[in-house]
This record gives C-alpha cells, sequence and structure tokens, in this order.
C-alpha cells in the first residue's frame, strides 16, 4: 500500500484532509512542522507552526488514529519566509509570504523529508486547490472558489504534483469542511480560519521595523515630475497602489504608483496616471514545466484573491514579461500567476525593475 | 504490524502481577490508610507491606523509605528538603552536567531563587564523572552532593561508591538519582554510602505516578508540602494505596529477577553495539563502553536527525527514542550529548534503545536488519538541509 503523509497545521482544513484521506483506507501519516523555536513567543497567537498548534494537530491525528509525528522546520521558515519577507519590505517590495512557505517549506523542505526520510509516495496538504493527474498533471482552482488558494501554489511543477493530494479543494464549500469535521468528531472542527500573515499576531509594520529599522527612515513623497509634496514614514510602510495616507491637502485621490529605495522616495500619483500595462517578472515556472508557447495569451491574478485580468506572457531566458490589456498597479515582490479559466498555468513574482 | 519496543529507559510495561495487586486494591481495598477503622487499616497493611518490599529490595530498613510521586518529586525533595534542613550552616550544592532535568533544572532553581551556591561539574567523554572531580568541589559550606546513578540517555553508571564515601567523610549529604538504574543493577545501602536515593516504579515494570525517596536515618530533611503529615511529615498527603502496592510488588519482582536479567540484557546489548557499529557507517557509541546500563545502547549518526530516525522507525514497528526524548518536533541538540564533547550535528543525531524484559534477540536482529537504510536515508534528506 501506499502512504501519504499529510501537513497538519493544527487547523480544520488540514485535519479534514487527513480525515478524507484515512477514510479512503490510505496508509495516513501526520506531520506538523515546528515553524518558530521551541519555547520562544510568537509574535502571532494564531501560528500554525507554536506548540499549540501542534497540540491541536496531535490531537486531530488521534482522534483519527493515525501516526503522528512533529518535525522541526523553524530554521528553513525563519530563512526562507520571515526573512524573505522582510527583505522584500526593506527592499521596497509587498512579499507573499504564503508563495515562499510553499514553495521553500511544505513543497521543498518537507516534500524532500517526506518522500527521502520516510519512503512515503505522497504529501497531502489541506489547501483549497485541486490536482487533476494524469499524463500532465494539471493545477485547478478549487471547486470553492470562493476559498481558493491556487495563486500561492503556481510555482509547483509536474515532479511536485505528481506526489500532491489537496482533498480538500473538491468540496464544494467550508461549511461542507466543517460538517465533515463534526462527523468525525475533529477537535478542530470550530477553529477560526487562519489569517493573512500568519507568523505576526498584530501590525506587519511593527515586526518589519524591529528586523529591518532601516527600512523606516523617512523620506520624500513625490510626484510622478518630481515635485516634492510631502514626508513617508519609511517604504517598509508603503506598498504600489495603496491609497497614501501623507496627508497631502491638493483634494487629489493618490495613490502610491512606484517606490525607489534607494533615495527612500514614493512616487504618488491619482487613478489617471496610472499608466503601466507591462511588467517584469522573475522566478518564473510553469506547471507543465514549460511554457504552452513563447507568447501566449492569459488571465493573469496580481495578488491573492485579485481579479484577473488579460494581457500577453512573454517568455525570457531569465524571466517573463507581462502585457496587460489595460493600465494596472502591481506591487513588485507579488506573485503574477497565469490563468487559463480555472487552471493554473504558471507565474512568476513582479519585479521592480521595469520590463524591458 | 508486529510492534518491537526498544525504549524501556522511558517507561516499562507494567507486570502482569502488579496489574493484578493493584486491580485487587481498586476492587476489595478503599479505606484511607490513616482511618483507624478497619478499612483503614486493610490499607495500612497494603502500604506497610510495600514499605517493607521496596525497603528489602534496597537494604533499608522500612522507615527509610517515603512513598512519592515519582522520581520527579524524589530528586525535588532530596535536594530542596536537604538544603532547606541545612540552610543555616551550609548553602552548597555540587551536581553534574548529566543529570537528569529533575536534578539539573531543580539545582539552577535554588539557584536562582534560594540563594543555594551551585557547581555543576563536566563529565567526560564516556559522561563519567571522577570522585576526585567532586572531592575538589566540595567546601566546609557544602550541603549536598547529587550524582545519579546511571544515565538515562547514555547508560554511564557513575562510581557513587566512592563518591558516596568522600561526601561521609566530610559531612557533605550525598543523594544519588537512581531512577534508571533500581531493578537493573544491585542496590544495596547496606554497603552503598548514599544518604537519599530516587526511584520510580514505571522503569521497573510498575505503575507510573509512584515512586520512593530512600532517607538514610539521621539525614535531615526537610518538608516541602505541608498538609496531613502522611509519611511522617516528609510528603504529605493522602498515600496511593494502589500505586504503592503496585510499586513493591514491582521492586520484589525486579529483586527476584535482576541477576538472571541482567546478564541475558548485557549479552543482547553486546550484540546490538556490535551489530550497529558494525553495519552502520560512521555510528558512534555514546556513554561508557562497559560502565553502563545492561539494557541501554545509545548511538550518534552524523548528519542524521534524532527526531526523524525515531519517526522513520517508528513506522517500521520499532519504538525507539533520541537521545533529545521529545515530542515537540524540537530538533535542539541533547545537554547531556553536548556534555560529552560531542559536536552539535553528530549530537543531532541520536538513537537510543532500551532493552527490556520482553526483548529477545529476534528483536536486536529485526531492528539491525532495518537500521543501517533508515540512518542512510535520513542522513541523505539531511544533508540536503544542512
Amino acid at each position: 500500500m501506499s502512504r501519504v503523509f499529510v501537513a497538519m497545521s493544527g487547523g480544520v482544513d488540514s485535519s479534514v484532509a487527513a480525515a478524507l484521506l484515512a477514510e479512503r483506507g490510505e496508509d495516513v501519516v501526520g506531520v506538523w512542522m515546528r515553524l518558530v523555536p521551541a519555547g520562544s513567543q510568537p509574535d502571532a497567537p494564531r501560528c500554525c507552526g507554536t506548540d499549540e498548534a501542534g497540540e491541536d494537530a496531535r490531537r486531530a491525528a488521534g482522534v483519527l488514529g493515525i501516526p503522528f509525528y512533529a518535525l522541526d522546520y523553524a530554521d528553513v521558515f525563519g530563512r526562507e519566509v520571515v526573512g524573505r519577507f522582510v527583505d522584500s519590505y526593506a527592499g521596497g517590495e509587498t512579499p507573499n509570504p504564503c508563495v515562499s512557505c510553499n514553495q521553500h517549506v511544505k513543497f521543498e523542505a518537507l516534500m524532500r523529508d517526506v518522500v527521502a526520510k520516510f519512503g512515503a509516495d505522497r504529501l497531502a496538504t489541506g489547501h483549497y486547490a485541486r490536482v487533476e493527474h494524469g499524463p500532465r498533471h494539471r493545477l485547478l482552482r478549487a471547486q470553492d472558489t470562493a476559498k481558493d488558494q491556487s495563486y500561492a501554489l503556481y510555482m509547483l511543477g509536474q515532479r511536485e504534483l505528481a506526489r500532491i493530494e489537496f482533498p480538500i479543494g473538491e468540496l464544494p464549500d467550508k461549511s461542507m469542511t466543517r460538517a465533515i469535521a463534526t462527523r468525525f468528531g475533529l477537535p478542530t472542527a470550530a477553529k477560526p480560519d487562519s489569517m493573512d500573515i500568519c507568523f505576526i499576531g498584530g501590525d506587519y509594520r511593527t515586526f518589519v521595523r524591529e528586523r529591518a529599522p532601516d527600512a523606516f527612515a523617512p523620506g520624500p513623497v513625490e510626484r510622478a515630475d518630481g515635485t516634492r509634496i510631502g514626508e513617508h514614514g519609511g517604504i517598509g510602510t508603503l506598498t504600489v497602489g495603496q491609497r497614501t495616507g501623507t496627508g497631502v491637502a491638493t483634494g487629489e485621490r493618490l495613490y502610491v504608483l512606484r517606490l525607489e529605495p534607494d533615495r527612500r522616495a514614493a512616487v504618488v500619483g491619482t487613478r489617471e496616471e496610472i499608466s503601466a500595462t507591462t511588467y517584469q517578472l522573475r522566478d518564473v515556472r510553469f506547471v507543465a514545466d514549460a511554457p504552452p508557447a513563447g507568447r501566449f495569451r492569459t488571465e493573469a491574478v496580481l495578488r491573492y484573491r485579485g481579479t484577473p485580468l488579460a494581457g500577453w506572457v512573454s517568455v525570457q531566458a531569465d524571466g517573463a514579461t507581462l502585457e496587460l490589456d489595460t493600465p494596472a498597479l502591481v506591487a513588485p515582490g507579488q506573485a503574477a500567476v497565469f490563468y487559463s479559466g480555472d487552471e493554473v498555468i504558471g507565474g512568476g513574482v513582479v519585479s521592480r525593475i521595469p520590463a524591458h | 504490524m508486529r510492534r518491537v519496543y526498544l525504549d524501556h529507559a522511558a517507561t516499562t510495561p507494567v507486570d502482569p502481577e502488579v496489574a493484578e495487586a493493584m486491580a485487587r486494591v481498586y476492587r476489595d481495598v478503599h479505606g484511607n490508610a490513616s482511618s483507624i477503622h478497619a478499612e483503614g487499616r486493610a490499607a495500612r497493611a497494603l502500604v506497610d507491606e510495600a514499605r517493607d518490599q521496596v525497603a528489602a529490595a534496597i537494604g533499608a530498613s522500612p522507615g527509610e523509605i517515603v512513598f512519592t510521586s515519582g522520581g520527579t518529586e524524589s530528586d525535588n525533595l532530596a535536594l530542596r528538603g536537604v538544603l532547606k534542613a541545612r540552610r543555616a550552616e551550609r548553602d552548597g550544592l555540587v551536581t553534574v552536567a548529566t543529570e537528569h532535568h529533575a536534578v539539573l533544572d531543580t539545582a539552577h532553581d535554588l539557584a536562582e531563587h534560594a540563594h543555594v551556591r551551585l557547581t555543576v561539574l563536566d563529565v567526560d567523554r564516556d559522561g563519567l564523572i571522577r570522585p576526585e572531580a567532586v572531592a575538589a568541589a566540595i567546601d566546609e559550606r557544602t550541603a549536598i552532593v547529587s550524582v545519579m546513578h546511571a544515565n538515562n540517555e547514555i547508560g554511564t553508571v557513575q562510581p557513587i561508591a566512592e563518591i558516596g564515601a568522600l561526601c561521609r567523610e566530610r559531612g557533605v549529604t550525598f543523594h544519588s538519582d537512581a531512577v534508571q538504574s533500581v531493578g537493573a543493577l544491585d542496590l544495596d545501602v547496606r554497603a552503598l554510602p548514599v544518604d537519599l536515593l530516587s526511584l520510580n516504579a514505571h522503569k521497573f515494570y510498575g505503575p507510573k505516578g509512584v515512586g520512593a525517596l530512600y532517607v538514610r536515618r539521621g539525614t535531615r530533611l526537610a518538608t516541602l508540602q505541608t498538609g496531613g503529615g502522611q509519611e511522617k511529615g516528609r510528603r504529605t498527603g493522602t498515600e496511593n494505596v494502589a500505586g504503592i502496592v503496585g510499586l513493591g510488588v514491582a521492586m520484589r519482582l525486579a529483586a527476584a529477577r535482576r541477576a538472571s536479567e541482567a546478564a541475558r540484557l548485557t549479552a543482547l546489548r553486546e550484540r546490538l553495539i556490535e551489530g550497529v557499529l558494525a553495519r552502520v557507517p560512521d555510528a558512534v557509541l555514546t556513554g561508557h563502553r562497559t560502565l553502563r546500563l545492561p539494557n541501554s545502547a545509545s548511538f550518534c549518526f552524523r548528519g542524521a536527525d534524532g527526531p526523524s530516525l525515531v519517526a522513520a522507525l517508528d513506522l517500521e514497528g520499532f519504538a525507539v527514542s533520541s537521545g533529545s526524548a521529545c515530542t515537540s518536533g524540537d530538533t535542539q541538540a541533547s545537554a547531556v550529548l553536548l556534555a560529552l564533547g560531542l559536536d552539535e550535528a553528530t549530537a543531532k543525531g541520536s538513537l537510543r534503545l532500551t532493552l527490556g524484559r520482553s526483548t529477545t534477540r529476534e528483536d536486536i536482529d529485526a531492528l539491525l536488519d532495518v537500521l543501517p537504510a533508515i540512518v542512510a536515508r535520513v542522513r541523505g534528506a539531511s544533508a540536503v538541509t544542512a
């Protein structure tokens, strides 16, 4: 019999994923990832990598009667997720830590251990997304599109998908997940959903400030023509696309058009000044391991739960260019994910360097 | 799947005879051992009998046995009780870096909050403490020396007779945590100059949650708990009659089986140690090669991580533990292994295999069949992480 490991966070989704696989008669093993060092006080009360979450995961595994182990990934999480998060803000970008966690922690470090150390065949998680296994494995949006998390999984290639199961992605909606949890008597049935940035309890700015104080040095707020109209509290506090809270009394609604970390400047402008349609992407990945064509039409999603925007992707050796049909403000550091209907084709990270 | 239990240092299965004796108490004896009436006297008689059994097994007199909730409480009572009793004249505590947390954390707590002068001695690479090092650490204000008999992680057996003798010469109370060794090694307090000895029923086929502290007559020991005055005031609280009965029976059985079991387990242990060192590349035996518990084999596999080894072996049907016995997914290297002078990468790859009454030669051979491949797999995966 083939063995499947389930990454159990202590939340309801991954508990139900384990329950569904166990019910199918699979040889299921629960594994919980420690993400913050033992005994340390986490910033976030609901971080899935804390002792308390580990207890919840262990109890859920106990109810299901499956083997359960806790493994330590605090080093890789600290480096690849928290470290990148802070560096990204400090560099004038807006990171997506879920993407880093999926890419470097869950589907790289954990996947490798599950397969290499424990001889398992597959890894399941509680993500809302679907994998269609076949000669070419496809990554699809979850049945419940309102909960869909396929955006943060675009980096998965054929090698990973061959070994991945997302049992929750097949469920019609979240109430079904909770109903299944109740049916199995899982103690996690009524647990609240996790928050956006799992490892930060309060304001992300406080978190970044403690780790990268330089990103909180004040700098000029300028219009596109170079006119200085005020001062901001640090580029770590700003995200491209956000309404500025600089209190400039021009009566205009101003948005952050771009950040220039080298001189700590924030360039702002009106909605009408948003003219960019072309973005350079780095770290580009394709689910099929290769692009469908050198240049192809796509619907690009540019932030988590964002609306798809139509455009073209042109693939280059060192990345790709995204040309949107209509201008849009995209924050560098965010993932640009290419969809074709409900299917994820691939994606990349929006670069601060203008497209060439 | 057939399960092979090789984690007897963590705990042992309750002997059927022990379970039956305890079940009889729960069924038939409901009195409070302090009560005057017939029901109370029946309970008291059982507690007395257990006290006789424990005392007889270590050569003590029954009045020197104090029942507690287990090894941790016994260690706390010994250290805190002696330092509290002697505090007017002496305030020094000497112990060793490889002690169990029940001693070491208590010692640090006393140093931090009770103005106790603490000296923690280093061990050599085998985990041994030299008696001369203890002698050198003692001064005229040392109240107590605490050195464990046999180490829970590496099995090394300390020269407690020599250490006890030099403590006695200097008027220093000597405590030994014998939780791992009672039942496995010959311990007779008539010959051994030890004043206090901690023991714990579940390490020798008795129930969890009950233990004892041997307190040599004349040893000054203050009480820590206040209440109804049971155990001559040294450990107040209504007696856990069934647990105490279980401890007594387990102690009697252990004493009767000790000699033959020790010989049998030592032979199996040697087969295991030689097999692992021969079949697993770069395997390091931790602890002393010969001065170790008959049932304990412990290793480090550099480049592997202990918790993964334990999980992988569990999935193959083997219950074992890592030096840093832990379920919380924390891969910190064990302080005991670091105290031996092992580097962190080696110490993190620790594995402890502890044999017991049910262990057979087939069990050892079955483990030796799977271990090399598991270590190789875990090492291979870990190398990429590091």
